[in-house]
């Protein structure tokens, strides 16, 4: 099943002339109307004009995630706010979020793309699609309960949280497609067995998770515990949210919707394109947005595309699931936690530049969050009052900040590595 | 069946066409809107072969004809529905339209033109009850019925028409254009060229928006329309004067 079986199946020849003369006008645009781009453009000695085939986008400058926050909120706006019908955030490093906006077209384009995912994923009209993303600022729940509507199917705005209560609108409101976080779907599985529910009593057929990687392994798990075919599928804000590309039944990697999207693969490093097949960093260039276009966003996300066509018939190139992140970022219960994040956190409170570690863990389908944080002086072992005072302060004002509840542990002074060392500041005991 | 890529052209020293690329599928309606002086004109007649390109590809049905001259773009199967109608005033209706046929007779095909007329007056009546008038005594929507008319006798696969609103009053128009979507019906290709960027978003299946030269947005004609920077600048929509709910 497809969604839009002329663009999903288009050949590469005719795909290609629509990515050009949509990369061309939408350059043409963000040199118009965006002064950031024009500067980097002027500075890079390039123009639109310079852009005559798909190859040409290499001449053209990255754009990171700084970028985006340091044109905090509206900087980036290729259209006036009163075109705007719709701003999502997401959370950032230091704490700026990055804002993003949709007129009405890309509202439309979107629920299409989302539609897409959720076709490819086996979701009809027929269907009753529980959605436990989180509603909000964040792109994930608004965008796929966009294209389940698009589609036609029964759309439960179920939002995260109240996972009991979850359970019984999936029993009695007989859901058949469930859209959350792989971890998520892990604690729904876990509710239902103190619940004493049997995935006989549910009707679920289609799981679609995203918003966070998953191994295949959970994917075996998740799909025997709720008798449900599981997706994998992908997206971020700062390029639509979900709707980028998704699995289709085949479940052999991500179909990108490349009419809307180009996507490269480079060495984060040396940020040449890596060999084919090669894993390496995303990056991504908006084709079709009107409010916020993004010219070869570093999504810091590592994939490789595929080689070979899909059996299912699209002809849209597929990326390998994403397997990590460049940066030290960690998803924990589907938000998005930055190490420096923590650390400027902390620093705001007890001053100076506080060495601290994340250790994550996962008690049954629960993640749980540690963050040890060294102490100016020496800690005792019977705890005494300012410690555990200390301790509390800390873990309340990162609660609030992070969005997700932690622990705050006090260790010795010098017992945590060092912060030019990358890998020490992020514990992940999770078996994702 | 016709695919630019990185067009340039001008006139002198003016360099008017800034890369297009832009392509029209078999059985489509593809307009072209831009204001005055952003290209449009130019962009037709270079794809006629009036105004060579300095750069870049045209091909029509997968063939280069970025340097063959008017003539043989025309006996492809490529023509033009000129701006201003550009008909011969002296002549009468029937002539004007044999006129049209010379790349039929060219091809020895003259057998096939009696028909080619009747098939021409069975989408306009009108130019047969008018066929012994002068051209010049013919009002201006039946100029262009005309015009359109005598671009039918190539028996092209392409029609491009550059404003064949222009001049007519409202009512006249909408003859024309309800013409154009009929010409689709009958399995014709046409580019279309408007400054009645509403019109010709009405009828056509995709949109290109050409700003000084370049292209500046493309997409579903229903698209464009809803396009808030077309609706300002080509739709004559006053959206700050607009109370929203």
């Amino acid at each position: 099943m497809y969604w839009e079986p002329d663009k999903e199946c288009l050949n590469r020849d005719e795909l290609e002339q629509l990515q050009i003369e949509r990369l061309q006008s939408t350059l043409n645009r963000v040199y118009a109307h965006v002064p950031f781009y024009r500067k980097k453009f002027d500075a890079m000695g390039v123009l639109p004009e310079d852009v005559g085939s798909l190859p040409d986008l290499a001449r053209l400058p990255f754009t990171t995630k700084d970028d985006v926050r340091g044109n905090y909120p509206y900087g980036l706006f290729a259209v006036p706010l009163r075109d705007v019908v719709r701003i999502h955030a997401s959370s950032g490093a230091t704490g700026t979020a990055a804002v993003v906006g949709y007129t009405r077209n890309d509202i439309k384009t979107w629920s299409n793309l989302a539609a897409r995912v959720l076709t490819a994923a086996g979701v009809t009209k027929d269907d009753v699609v529980q959605i436990s993303f989180g509603y909000g600022l964040f792109t994930g729940g608004l965008g796929l309960h966009y294209g389940a509507e698009r589609i036609g199917a029964s759309v439960i705005p179920a939002s995260s949280g109240n996972t009991a209560r979850q359970v019984k609108i999936m029993k009695d409101f007989k859901t058949t497609a469930l859209v959350c976080t792989p971890s998520y779907a892990l604690l729904v599985v876990e509710t239902m067995r103190k619940m004493g529910i049997p995935v006989s009593a549910l009707s679920l057929r289609h799981g679609l998770f995203g918003a966070e990687p998953w191994s295949e392994e959970i994917r075996k798990e998740l799909q025997d515990a709720l008798g449900i075919t599981a997706t994998d599928n992908y997206g971020l804000s700062e390029i639509l949210g979900p709707g980028v590309s998704g699995e289709c039944l085949e479940r052999d990697g991500l179909h990108i919707s490349e009419d809307h999207f180009l996507v490269e693969v480079i060495d984060p490093d040396t940020l040449r394109p890596v060999a084919p097949g090669q894993k390496g960093e995303l990056v991504i260039t908006t084709l079709t947005k009107e409010a916020f276009p993004m010219i070869r966003y570093r999504t810091r996300d590592l994939a490789c595309l595929l080689e070979g066509q899909c059996r299912c018939g699209r002809t849209g190139r597929r990326m390998c699931r994403v397997k990590g992140r460049t940066d030290e970022m960690v998803i924990i219960k589907g938000v998005k936690v930055y190490p420096s994040q923590v650390e400027s956190l902390l620093s705001e409170i007890g001053g100076g530049e506080p060495r601290c570690q994340i250790v994550i863990d996962r008690k049954g389908a629960v993640d749980e969050v540690t963050v040890l944080v060294e102490a100016d002086e020496p800690t005792s072992r019977g705890k005494d009052r300012r410690q555990g005072g200390m301790e509390e302060a800390l873990r309340k004002r990162l609660t609030n900040e992070l969005g997700i509840s932690v622990d705050v542990k006090l260790v010795e002074k010098n017992s945590l590595p060092r912060s030019g060392d990358k890998a020490g500041r992020v514990v992940d005991n999770r078996r994702l | 069946m016709l695919r630019i890529k990185n067009l340039e052209s001008g006139y002198g020293r003016l360099k008017v066409l800034k890369k297009v690329t832009m392509h029209i599928g078999a059985g489509e309606i593809v307009t072209i809107i831009g204001a005055n002086g952003a290209g449009k004109t130019s962009l037709l007649k270079t794809i006629s072969g009036l105004i060579r390109p300095r750069s870049g590809e045209i091909l029509f049905d997968m063939k280069d004809i970025g340097k063959l001259p008017a003539e043989k773009i025309v006996f492809m199967g490529c023509s033009l529905v000129p701006e201003g109608r550009q008909i011969f005033a002296p002549m009468t209706v029937r002539e004007n339209i044999l006129l049209g046929a010379y790349p039929q007779l060219r091809k020895n095909n003259g057998g096939a033109v009696r028909d080619d007329i009747e098939r021409v007056y069975g989408i306009f009546p009108r130019l047969k009850e008018r066929e012994k008038q002068l051209a010049g005594t013919l009002s201006g929507g039946e100029q262009q019925m005309l015009a359109i008319a005598r671009a039918l006798m190539a028996r092209p696969k392409l029609i491009m028409m550059d404003e064949p609103s222009m001049g007519l009053s409202p009512l006249i128009m909408k003859d024309i254009f309800s013409i154009i979507t009929r010409l689709r019906e009958e399995g014709n290709t046409v580019l279309l060229v408007e400054q009645n960027a509403k019109a010709a978003l009405g009828i056509a299946d995709r949109g290109y928006v050409l700003e000084t030269g370049r292209i500046i947005m493309q997409g579903a004609a229903e698209d464009l329309l809803s396009n808030r920077d077309v609706q300002r600048a080509y739709l004559g929509r006053d959206l700050d004067a607009e109370v929203t709910m």
